[in-house]
C-alpha cells in the first residue's frame, strides 16, 4: 500500500514546490475526473496529490484588454460556460470543453486536466489547437509558454518536465469575422469518448476565408494540427471544392488505430465528414459575428 | 497513513470528519458519515448514482476527494426534503412512477434539482442532456423526464 | 368485477416504499454495515483459460490485518457426473462459477477470496496469493468454440461421441417441416448473429454476512430471491437452510442477473472462518467481467409461405454461448422464436455452447429476444417479397386461442392479434416519415411463469393491514399488491403496508423472475386476504350473535346480510380489530401456493429511426410498445416495464457489446465503453396497454416485464432497413457497421 499525502497549496510557488518535491509519484488534482478514475482502477497510486484549486492563477478567467482570454488551467467547464463573454468569442472551444462527460463531470473537469491527461481523444484539445491557444507552464526553473499542440507527446504523456504545472491557457485576440466550432463523433449522444473530434477556427472577410486552423482528435497518438486542411480553406469562399479538399487533407492526416471505439477506416472517413460540418458551423458563426 | 481532518457543511449542518487522503467523498459520505443515500454504481463518473452538489455545483462524489470538502458546502439526497415535506421533484417522482428499482433515484433527483435550480423552464432536450450522466436501466427514462418537466411546470406555476 | 367498480386496481397509487426510495433511506445491500465488520475481496483469474495447478495463500494469510482466505477447497464440490438441479441452475456449475475449481474458465473467474480489516488490505492480500497456472488456448466466439481444433473447456462434455464444447441441445417439433416447405411459394432463409449483452443493473452485487459460532448465518444481499440465496449458500457451504437467514436488501436492478449467487457463498465462508461479519461489494469492472451477461448467438431461420401469406413451415437453429459453464437459455430462444404464430409445421433446435466468457445469467426473457430476432427479420423480408404489410403478414399467421404452439402448449384466450390490430390503427404507424428515416415493426413472446409463492396478511390492532410477501420488489410490485389487497378489503390503499419478508419470516417463495411476481404473489395475497375477510365476518357474526354465513364484507366493513340485513350497524375493520381480543384473538392469514396458469405474453413494437448516412449513426425518433398485459393492476408501473424493456432492446440493437482483446479479456468493462442508452439517446416511449384478462388469475394478471425486450431488436433492425435499404443480420448495428455497409452498398450501385 502506498501512503498518499494530500496538499492544497495556496500559491503557485507552493504548488510547484510541493509538486516538484513529490517527484514521480506526485499528481496534480484539478477536477480529478481522470485522476480519481485512474486511482480507482489502481492504475496510479500517487505519493502526493497536489490540489491546485486554491491557487488563483489556475482558477480565474481573465479577459485581456485586447479581448483575448487567459483561462486558469483548473477552471471547470461549468464555470467557463457561465462566463459572460468567453462563449461568445470562443464558442467552439467552449462546446468542445462542455462535451467532456456529463453535467457532473462539467462541474469539475478542466481544460488543463483535459490537456495534461494526454488523451488523443480529449474533446477540448482540438478546439484549443484550432484556436491557437498557448499554454503557460510554471516549473521549478521558472515559466515558459508553449502552443497547445506541442504539449501532448503521445497517449497519456506530455512534454511537461518534472515539477512543471500547467497554469493557464491564453486565447489570442479575435479579428472581426472570426469564430470557431467543434464537433465529435460518438456512438451515443453523450457520455462517450470521441471516436473522432474536429475543431475549426476561422476568419472570414467579405465572404473569403482569410485565416483558418484545424485541430483533429482521436485519429493519431496526439491531437493533430492539420495545416493542409487549413490551407485548403484559406483564400476560398468555403465552397464545396474547398471543403472537399480540406476534408481530403483531414482524412489524409489521420493515422488512427483500430480499437474498441472505432476502426481505422471509420475514423479516417469520419474525420473528413466532420471537418466539413464543423467548418460550416464555424463559418456561419463567423459571418454572424 | 495519517487521516485528514475536514471541516465542512453537509445539508446545511456544520460537520467535521476524518478521512484518508485518497478517500473519495462518496466513501466518506457512506462509510464515515452514514449518508448512504448516495450510491456507487461505477466509481468512474459514468453513472451519476453518487451525484451531490459541491458549492451548488453538480458533481460525482466518487470523483472527488473527501479532503476537498474542506470549507465547502455539500448537499446530498438526504438534505433534499425539508423536514417531513418532500421536494416537489420527490413528490412527482412518486406520483408518476419515475422510479422502479430506485438505485439511480437519489442521484437522479439531486441532478434534476440542480437543473431546476438554475433553469426553471427546461425543454425536454435540455432535461435529457442534463441527465445524460445519470444512468437508469429500469425506466427507459420516459417517466423520469416527464416527472422533471411536470415538476418544473408546477414549480413555475406555484412561483407566480 | 367491472372496471368502474374498482377503486384501486388499475389506479396509479403511490408505492409503499416510495418515500424511502426518494429520500435515500431505502437500504440496498451495500448500505448495510455491522459492528466489527471486515471486508472481503476476490482474486480473479488473469487468464481466459488455464489449469490451476496450485494456489499458495500463505503470504496473504501472513499479511497483518488479514482474517481469512478462501479457495475452492473450502466450498462444497459437486462432481461433474451427477446433476444437482436447483431451479434452472445446476449446482455442479454453480460451485465452479463462484470459485474456479479445476480450471479458470474466463478472465475474471474467482480464484480465491480474502477478508481483511479494510478493503485495501484485502486487495493487497489478493496480490500476495501465488497461483500456478498452466495457460491454455481460449475460445471466445461460438465459431472458435465449435472449430475442429477448438480448445475443449470440459473434458467430461461429449457431443456426437467425442469431446465437444456443445454442452446440451433442445428441440421442438410440430408437423412435418419438409412437407411444409414443399407447399410454400416463397421461402426465405437467413443467418443471424447477436452479441452477448449485460443486464446492466446500476447496483453492483453486494452482500454482508455474519456467521455465529453455532453456524447461525445472516445474509443481507442484493438478489432476486432470498430463498435462492439461502438454498445455494446452504448447498455450497454445508450449513443447513434452517441456520441461514437470508434478508433481501432493496435491490438496485437485476433483470435476471441476480438470480444466482456470486459473493454470498464466499462471504459466508470468510465470515465463518474469521468469526467476523464480512462485507463484499463488486466493482463495476468485476460486474462486467465476471457476472453473467446473456448469450451471444448465431442462428439460421427459414420460413416458407404461400402467396397469400400463409406460413406453411418455419425452422430455426440456434447456437447460444453459455460462457465457461453450461446453461445458456436455449429454451427461451428455441421455445419463444415461433411462439407468436400459428404454424402447421415448425422445428426449432438449440445448442448450448461453452466458451471462455463469464457464465451467462438470466436476462429478461432469457433467449427469447435471440429467438425472435431472426424470425421477425425473416418475416419482414417475407412481407416485402409477398407485397404485404408486415403487420398484415403477422396478423394472417397470428396465434390465437386454441393455437397449438410449436413449443408445445395450446393457447388459452390471449391478445396477440389485438396488439397487431392496435398497431395498424395507431397514429404512429400512419405518421409520415422524412428523408433518411424508416419504420419497422416486430413482435415477441415470453412464457411467463408461476411457481411457489407465500404471503401473510395481518390486521394490526388499530385496523390497518400489513402484507408480507417473499419476492424482492424490483420494479414496484409492492404497489400492485397494495392495490389488490386494498381493493379486496375495501379500504384506502394507504392503510396497507407491503413488506418483503426474509427467509425466516415468510414462507418459501421462488425467485423474482419470469415475470411471475405480481401474477403469483397476488394469488397468495388474494387467498390470504379473502381468508382474513372470512375471519372478519366470523368475528362480526360473533358480536352480532348471528350465523357467519349471514355476514357480508363490503367497503371495508362487515354488514349483516340476508334475513339479518339492516338489523345491526356495520362493523368497520378498525372496530373489528379493536375487539379482536374479545372475539377470538389475532386476525391474519397466510397462504402458500405453487401457482399455475401464468399464460404467455405477447407484444408488438413500432420503431422509427433516422440514419446519419455520413456517420452511420442511428437515432430512434419514435417508439411504441403495444402489449396484452392481462390486467394492469398499477398501470404506471406496467408502462414502466414496457418502456424499460424497449430501451434495453434498443441498446442491444444499436451499441451494446463486449469487446475482447486477443488474450480473451474484456476490453470495455465499464459504463464508459459498454454503451447502454443514456437519457439523451431516447425519445419518449409510447405505450398501448391491451387488457385481455388471464382467465386463470383472480385479477386477470399476466406477466408483463419480459415481453417488452423481445420484439425490440428486430423492430429497430427493420426500421433501419426501411431507412437505408440494407438488411443487417448481425448486432449491434453500431456506427462503423452501418457506415461500412452503406459504403459497400453505394460502391455496388
Amino acid at each position: 500500500m502506498t501512503d498518499t499525502q494530500y496538499v492544497a497549496p495556496q500559491t503557485l510557488d507552493e504548488a510547484v514546490g510541493a509538486f516538484a518535491a513529490g517527484g514521480d509519484d506526485a499528481r496534480i488534482l484539478a477536477g480529478g475526473t481522470d485522476l480519481l478514475v485512474q486511482m480507482e482502477a489502481g492504475v496510479v497510486s500517487p505519493g502526493v496529490i497536489v490540489d491546485v484549486k486554491q491557487v488563483a492563477e489556475l482558477t480565474t478567467i481573465e479577459e485581456t484588454a485586447d479581448s483575448g482570454f487567459v483561462v486558469g488551467a483548473a477552471v471547470s467547464g461549468a464555470a467557463l460556460e457561465e462566463h459572460p463573454r468567453f462563449g461568445e468569442v470562443w464558442p467552439g472551444v467552449l462546446e468542445g470543453f462542455n462535451l467532456i462527460g456529463s453535467t457532473q463531470i462539467q462541474g469539475r473537469a478542466s481544460l488543463g486536466g483535459n490537456l495534461c491527461n494526454g488523451s488523443p481523444a480529449a474533446d477540448s484539445v482540438p478546439a484549443m489547437v484550432a484556436a491557437g491557444a498557448v499554454a503557460t507552464i510554471q516549473g521549478p526553473d521558472g515559466q515558459r509558454e508553449l502552443p497547445v499542440e506541442d504539449i501532448p507527446t503521445g497517449p497519456g504523456s506530455t512534454c511537461l518536465a518534472p515539477g512543471e504545472i500547467l497554469v493557464s491557457l491564453t486565447f489570442p485576440p479575435r479579428p472581426a469575422g472570426s469564430s470557431d466550432a467543434y464537433l465529435r463523433m460518438i456512438p451515443r449522444t453523450e457520455m462517450d469518448i470521441a471516436v473522432v473530434g474536429v475543431g475549426v477556427s476561422l476568419t472570414i472577410e467579405d465572404g473569403v476565408c482569410t485565416a483558418a486552423r484545424v485541430g483533429v482528435g482521436a485519429v493519431a497518438p496526439t491531437v493533430l494540427l492539420v495545416e493542409d486542411a487549413a490551407k485548403a480553406l484559406i483564400g476560398s469562399k468555403l465552397d464545396d471544392a474547398a471543403l472537399d479538399a480540406a476534408a481530403g487533407a483531414c482524412s489524409a492526416a489521420c493515422n488512427p488505430i483500430d480499437d474498441k471505439r472505432g476502426t481505422v477506416a471509420y475514423r479516417t472517413k469520419v474525420a473528413g465528414v466532420l471537418l466539413k460540418r464543423t467548418t460550416e458551423i464555424a463559418a456561419e458563426r463567423a459571418q454572424g459575428a | 497513513m495519517a487521516k485528514i481532518h475536514v471541516t465542512t457543511k453537509i445539508n446545511g449542518e456544520p460537520i467535521e470528519f476524518l478521512c484518508d487522503p485518497s478517500e473519495t467523498m462518496l466513501d466518506a459520505l457512506r462509510n464515515e458519515l452514514g449518508l448512504t443515500g448516495s450510491k456507487e454504481g461505477c466509481g468512474s463518473g459514468d453513472c451519476g448514482a453518487c451525484s451531490i452538489t459541491l458549492d451548488d455545483r453538480l458533481v460525482c462524489s466518487c470523483l472527488m476527494l473527501a479532503a476537498e470538502a474542506e470549507g465547502k458546502e455539500i448537499n446530498t439526497i438526504e438534505g433534499m426534503a425539508e423536514g417531513e415535506n418532500l421536494h416537489p421533484l420527490q413528490e412527482k417522482f412518486l406520483e408518476e412512477a419515475a422510479l422502479q428499482c430506485g438505485i439511480c433515484t437519489p442521484g437522479m433527483l439531486v441532478a434534476a434539482k440542480a437543473l431546476l435550480d438554475q433553469n426553471p423552464n427546461p425543454t425536454e432536450t435540455e432535461v435529457r442532456f442534463w441527465l445524460a450522466g445519470n444512468l437508469c436501466r429500469c425506466t427507459g427514462y420516459d417517466k423520469i423526464i416527464r416527472a422533471v418537466l411536470d415538476t418544473a411546470a408546477e414549480m413555475r406555476e406555484a412561483a407566480q | 368485477m367491472s372496471e368502474s367498480e374498482n377503486k384501486w386496481i388499475g389506479k396509479n397509487t403511490i408505492r409503499p416504499d416510495g418515500a424511502d426510495k426518494v429520500t435515500g433511506r431505502a437500504a440496498f445491500a451495500a448500505d448495510a454495515n455491522m459492528p466489527g465488520m471486515i471486508w472481503g475481496k476476490v482474486l480473479r483469474s488473469p487468464h481466459a483459460h488455464a489449469v490451476i495447478k496450485g494456489i499458495d495463500t500463505s503470504k496473504a494469510e501472513a499479511l497483518p490485518g488479514v482474517k481469512a482466505v478462501v479457495t475452492a477447497t473450502d466450498i462444497i464440490d459437486f462432481p461433474v457426473d451427477t446433476p444437482v438441479p436447483l431451479g434452472i441452475q445446476d449446482m455442479r456449475w454453480m460451485t465452479r462459477n463462484v470459485m474456479a475449481r479445476e480450471k479458470a474458465l474466463f478472465h475474471g473467474h474467482p480464484i480465491a477470496a480474502v477478508a481483511a480489516m479494510s478493503e485495501a488490505i484485502a486487495a493487497e492480500a489478493c496480490k500476495l496469493i501465488e497461483v500456478d497456472y498452466e495457460v491454455l488456448p481460449h475460445a471466445i466466439e461460438i465459431d472458435d468454440a465449435l472449430a475442429d481444433d477448438a480448445p475443449i473447456l470440459h473434458d467430461f462434455i461429449e457431443f456426437d461421441g467425442k469431446p465437444s464444447n456443445i454442452a446440451g441441445t433442445l428441440e421442438h417439433t410440430k408437423g412435418d417441416v419438409e412437407a411444409g416447405f414443399a407447399e410454400a411459394d416463397v421461402i426465405i432463409e437467413r443467418d443471424f448473429t447477436t452479441r452477448p449483452v449485460h443486464q446492466g443493473y446500476i447496483e453492483p452485487h453486494a452482500c454482508l454476512v455474519s456467521v455465529a459460532p453455532d453456524d447461525k448465518t445472516t445474509i443481507w444481499s442484493s438478489s432476486q430471491g432470498q430463498f435462492m440465496v439461502r438454498a445455494m449458500t446452504a448447498l455450497l457451504t454445508g450449513i443447513p437452510q434452517s441456520s441461514i437467514r437470508a434478508i433481501p436488501a432493496e435491490i438496485g436492478g437485476g433483470f435476471g442477473g441476480k438470480t444466482i449467487v456470486y459473493l454470498e457463498t464466499l462471504a459466508t465462508i470468510l465470515a465463518k472462518k474469521s468469526g467476523l461479519p464480512v462485507k463484499m461489494v463488486m466493482t463495476r469492472e468485476e460486474v462486467m467481467r465476471a457476472s453473467g451477461p446473456t448469450s451471444g448467438s448465431k442462428s439460421t431461420v427459414k420460413i416458407g409461405a404461400k402467396k397469400d401469406g400463409t406460413i406453411t413451415a418455419a425452422e430455426g437453429f440456434y447456437w447460444l454461448q453459455a460462457g465457461g459453464l453450461p446453461g445458456s437459455p436455449i429454451r427461451g430462444a428455441a421455445g419463444c422464436a415461433l411462439a407468436p404464430y400459428d404454424i402447421p409445421n415448425g422445428h426449432t433446435f438449440g445448442y448450448d455452447v461453452v466458451c471462455n466468457r463469464s457464465k451467462v445469467a438470466v436476462y429478461r426473457a432469457p433467449g427469447a429476444p435471440i429467438g425472435a430476432f431472426g424470425v421477425e427479420c425473416v418475416l419482414d423480408e417475407l412481407a416485402e417479397e409477398l407485397g404485404m404489410d408486415p403487420l398484415d403478414l403477422r396478423l394472417k399467421n397470428a396465434a390465437k386461442e386454441g393455437t397449438k404452439a410449436v413449443h408445445g402448449p395450446t393457447y388459452p384466450v390471449m391478445g396477440y392479434a389485438e396488439s397487431l390490430e392496435a398497431a395498424k390503427v395507431h397514429d404512429h404507424y400512419k405518421a409520415p416519415l422524412g428523408p433518411n428515416q424508416g419504420r419497422g415493426v416486430a413482435s415477441g413472446f415470453w412464457f411467463n411463469a408461476g411457481g411457489e409463492s407465500s404471503a401473510q396478511v395481518n390486521i394490526t390492532e388499530d385496523g390497518n393491514v400489513v402484507v408480507t410477501t417473499g419476492h424482492p420488489d424490483i420494479g414496484g410490485s409492492r404497489a400492485g399488491i397494495a392495490n389488490i389487497c386494498a381493493e379486496l378489503l375495501g379500504i384506502d390503499y394507504r392503510r396497507v403496508s407491503v413488506l418483503i419478508g426474509d427467509t425466516a419470516t415468510v414462507g418459501f417463495s421462488n425467485l423474482t423472475g419470469g415475470s411471475r411476481v405480481l401474477f403469483a404473489s397476488s394469488m397468495v395475497v388474494t387467498e390470504s386476504t379473502n381468508n382474513v375477510i372470512g375471519t372478519l365476518c366470523e368475528l362480526a357474526a360473533k358480536i352480532w350473535d348471528i350465523d357467519p354465513e349471514a355476514v357480508t364484507w363490503e367497503n371495508g366493513e362487515a354488514r349483516p346480510a340476508g334475513a339479518n340485513a339492516g338489523q345491526f350497524p356495520p362493523l368497520t375493520l378498525e372496530e373489528l380489530a379493536a375487539r379482536a381480543n374479545e372475539t377470538g384473538g389475532p386476525i391474519g392469514a397466510g397462504s402458500q401456493l405453487n401457482t399455475a396458469g401464468a399464460e404467455g405474453g405477447f407484444g408488438t413494437h413500432i420503431c422509427d429511426v433516422e440514419v446519419d448516412q455520413e456517420l452511420g449513426i442511428v437515432r430512434v425518433l419514435r417508439y411504441t410498445v403495444l402489449q396484452d398485459v392481462g390486467r394492469a393492476v398499477h398501470p404506471a408501473y406496467v408502462e414502466g416495464q414496457m418502456q424499460g424493456g424497449a430501451v434495453q432492446a434498443i441498446g442491444w440493437a444499436l451499441n451494446e457489446e463486449y469487446v475482447y482483446d486477443k488474450d480473451g479479456r474484456v476490453d470495455n468493462p465499464g459504463f464508459l465503453d459498454y454503451r447502454m442508452p443514456v437519457a439523451s439517446d431516447m425519445p419518449m416511449i409510447d405505450t398501448y396497454i391491451i387488457e385481455i384478462p388471464n382467465p386463470k388469475h383472480p385479477q386477470g394478471v399476466r406477466g408483463v416485464g419480459e415481453v417488452p425486450l423481445v420484439p425490440g431488436l428486430a423492430a429497430v433492425r427493420n426500421a433501419i432497413y426501411d431507412a437505408l435499404g440494407i438488411r443487417f443480420n448481425s448486432l449491434p448495428m453500431s456506427p462503423p457497421v452501418i457506415l461500412d455497409a452503406r459504403n459497400r452498398k453505394e460502391a455496388a450501385e
